[in-house]
């Protein structure tokens, strides 16, 4: 049986390589699915920690945040779609109204 | 006694107040509705009213006929402040009622008169509406002098005081816009008024005084005090009755307060015989007599009261014979009896100055009304002569030039004014003091107390009383004897019977008023000194003269001598004088014996001009270097200008553009910088790009969590 150390390292290098997605990437297409990678890495730990504990609480968990993630993305996808048809961009470093 | 008859009779004392009520109902009728009645009934109420206040007055009498002492009539509280405690209360005693009954009595004829005399008067002045002003005005001088000698206390008797000389002001200048240069009736009037305010101040300390020496200002009480107070302090009774003098010269016109009674005379003249003759100026007369237990207890202020009044007395007669206005002449003759009364006062001979007063009130209210008549008698004829087109063409349009009042536009009004002239020749004679007039019984009483007090002092008034009889002669002759000098004069006319009638009664009175209180002398049997025995009940025993023949044949061969030489000059010289051309004719006889004084009498002795030079023109000085200097350099361009309003703007100054614009709104502008400042600084934070915003929440996330971990 695989120890529980090497579902929790993989679940913070996959973080932490959607948290550096998010933050160096400008595409927003790309941070999103960096952001989806975040998740997913969540989605590991808990269903790793359910599996350790022998409990059901983090599977379930882990359908609500799919769920979410699917609402999310649909309206994420949306916001996109609206703002390339106002910049005609979707770097998001283009989008600095709010820029003091 | 004359009364003897009503001795235990019916008593009426609880009308005292009414003879103030009356003549007030009187007026306020008038007020109300009389500028909708007639004439005739605005005079009949003003004359009613003042006619019951003479039936109160005689009501009083005949009750004080069987109950000699006086009676204290409680109207109602005044002023009650601690000790000092004024009621409204009425004194009847003999005093008090005698002079009620003079002053409604006498006011009652002049009441009738003049409703004849004022209805000409408001129209040759042309203001018909102002017959009923003159009623509401006497009306009410009745009620304040009925106030005064009705009073029980000081303080009452300056409120009536006070209020005859408020309607003497009135009355004074009743046709204010008149005389000369339009202002010469108010300039009198108020004359009037402040030579009466400088008296005013002489009672004023005078009672002020009374009530703290005594605590109180009721007579008998003052009058309880009064001798003990003489024990210890005599200083403060002298101090009282010397001021009380100066109140005394102010409203009894004597020395040195005269001078605003000849200007009265502009007053019309039923008013300068009921106020400026028979009763208002006999009110500092009455308030001597009254305080008669004071005036004894300091023979040193009786000697000065005794001095002013000789002396004024005798000043008067002499300005007198130089007057041509027939009523100036009267005006100082009053000055001069009012000299009389004050003397006769001044010496503690109250009965004789009481007597004299009661009888002059009769002489002179009916030389005031009978000249008043040959005014209007004057003013008539030129009236009738202007109006006729062939005697209107001699007067070559001097007409507006004539003075009905100036005795050198008179003459021969003997057979003219009938009526008049015989009233007046008996006016005159007891003024001049014949016997057996009035006038001749009251003098001599004076006389012969003054001999006996100080013979210089009788010297001074007989003096007087020859100069009296003097200017009487002189009087009656310019007026009613020889021919007549003008026009006016020639057509004149007697006045109707409503004027004539009043006169008739009081020359009746003139003539017979000396029964009122013969000598002491067997022949008069009962009739002997009716109103001394009547006052011995009211007033102080004082001196109380005896009949002397030698000083009442001395008095009456001093006013028969006058009387004659006033004949020769004026009623044979005058008018031989006439016959002589204007330029070479002299003003009047007298001149080619006495010379330049006739000029100083004329001149009244420039004892206004000194007034003037001494007191009026400094006091205007004064005023004006303080309006000008003090209050509108000094006070108001400088204080004013320059320090209030300059420090004043140098504080707003400072305050706004220091304080407020430097510190306050140096804060609210050093808030505003700082908020700009610091919103300058943070909007660096706001890069607008959203991966600097993530890395923030990222670093922020670490640091929460970091801390958590590792605390």
């Amino acid at each position: 049986m695989v120890p529980i150390t090497y579902y929790v390292s993989l679940s913070a290098i996959l973080f932490a390589i959607g948290a550096i997605g998010v933050l160096v990437r400008r595409n927003a297409i790309v941070i999103f699915m960096s952001v989806e990678l975040m998740l997913n890495s969540a989605n590991l730990a808990f269903v790793a920690f359910a599996r350790y504990y022998a409990a059901l609480n983090g599977q379930i968990f882990v359908f609500f945040v799919m769920a979410v993630a699917a609402a999310e993305v649909a309206v994420g996808l949306a916001l996109i779609v609206a703002i390339f048809h106002s910049k005609q961009s979707i770097n998001v470093d283009d989008l600095d109204s709010l820029k003091g | 006694m004359l009364f003897q008859a009503a001795a235990q009779g019916p008593q009426f004392f609880y009308l005292a107040p009414w003879i103030v009520f009356l003549p007030v109902i009187g007026l306020l009728i008038n007020i109300i509705i009389g500028g909708r009645l007639p004439e005739k009934v605005v005079g009949v109420i003003g004359s009613t009213a003042v006619g019951l206040a003479f039936v109160v007055s005689v009501l009083l009498a005949i009750s004080l006929a069987g109950h000699h002492e006086a009676v204290i009539v409680p109207l109602a509280q005044w002023i009650k402040v601690g000790n000092l405690d004024i009621p409204w209360a009425f004194q009847v005693d003999t005093l008090s009622v005698t002079m009620m009954l003079v002053v409604s009595g006498v006011g009652t004829l002049i009441h009738i008169y003049s409703i004849g005399y004022m209805h000409e008067d408001v129209r040759h002045n042309g203001d018909p509406k102002r017959f009923r002003r003159f009623f509401v005005f006497m009306n009410l001088f009745i009620a304040a002098m009925m106030i005064l000698v009705g009073s029980d206390n000081y303080m009452m008797l300056f409120v009536g005081w006070e209020g005859v000389g408020l309607c003497s002001y009135l009355l004074i200048g009743f046709w204010y816009e008149k005389g000369k240069d339009g202002i010469g009736n108010s300039l009198a009037a108020k004359k009037a008024f402040v030579v009466n305010r400088i008296g005013d101040f002489g009672f004023l300390l005078a009672a002020f005084t009374i009530f703290w020496a005594f605590g109180t200002f009721n007579f008998t009480q003052v009058f309880e005090k009064a001798p003990a107070m003489a024990a210890v302090a005599p200083v403060i009774l002298l101090f009282i009755t010397l001021f009380m003098l100066l109140g005394v010269t102010g409203k009894s016109a004597q020395i040195p307060l005269y001078v605003w009674l000849p200007d009265a005379m502009a007053g019309p003249t039923p008013v300068s015989a009921l106020i400026h003759a028979a009763t208002m100026v006999t009110a500092g007369v009455y308030l001597i007599v009254r305080s008669a237990p004071l005036y004894n207890l300091t023979p040193q202020s009786q000697f000065v009261v005794t001095l002013v009044g000789s002396l004024t007395a005798l000043f008067a007669a002499t300005i007198a014979v130089g007057q041509f206005d027939i009523k100036k002449v009267l005006a100082y003759s009053t000055i001069s009896q009012l000299g009389f009364m004050v003397a006769a006062a001044g010496i503690g001979a109250y009965y004789a100055a009481m007597f004299h007063l009661i009888a002059h009130a009769f002489f002179k209210g009916l030389l005031f009304l009978s000249s008043g008549s040959v005014i209007q008698g004057i003013e008539r004829g030129q009236h009738h002569v202007e109006h006729d087109p062939r005697l209107a063409k001699t007067l070559k349009g001097n007409s507006e030039h004539l003075d009905p009042q100036d005795m050198r536009n008179m003459g021969g009004l003997r057979t003219r004014m009938k009526t008049t002239f015989w009233v007046y020749l008996i006016g005159s004679l007891a003024l001049a003091g014949v016997f057996p007039f009035a006038g001749f019984w009251s003098k001599d009483e004076i006389l012969v107390s003054e001999m006996a007090y100080k013979p210089i002092l009788y010297v001074i008034l007989a003096l007087a009383a020859f100069l009296t009889a003097f200017y009487m002669a002189r009087q009656v002759m310019m007026v009613f004897f020889g021919e007549p000098r003008t026009l006016a004069a020639e057509h004149s006319q007697e006045s109707p019977k409503v004027m004539t009638i009043p006169l008739i009664i009081l020359a009746v009175l003139s003539a017979f008023g000396g029964l009122i209180n013969l000598p002491k002398l067997t022949i008069f049997g009962s009739i002997q000194e009716i109103t001394t025995k009547w006052l011995e009940h009211a007033v102080e025993k004082g001196y109380l003269p005896e009949f002397t023949l030698w000083i009442g044949l001395t008095s009456t061969a001093v006013a028969l001598l006058a009387i004659a030489l006033g004949y020769w000059l004026y009623g044979r010289r005058y008018q031989e004088m006439l016959k002589l051309p204007t330029a070479k004719r002299p003003e009047d006889p007298i001149i080619a014996f006495i010379g330049p004084v006739f000029t100083a009498l004329k001149n009244k002795w420039w004892v206004d001009e000194l007034y003037w030079l001494i007191i009026v023109d400094p006091y205007v000085a004064v005023s004006k270097w303080l309006a000008d200097v003090v209050d509108l350099r000094f006070w108001h361009d400088w204080f004013h200008d320059i320090v209030l309003v300059g420090g004043f703007n140098l504080l707003t100054r400072v305050l706004s553009v220091q304080i407020d614009l430097g510190i306050i709104d140096g804060i609210a502008n050093g808030l505003g910088w700082l908020a700009q400042r610091l919103a300058a600084a943070m909007r660096r934070l706001q890069t607008g790009f959203v991966r600097n915003y993530a890395l923030a929440v990222f670093f922020g996330l670490v640091i929460i969590l970091g801390y958590l971990i590792l605390r």
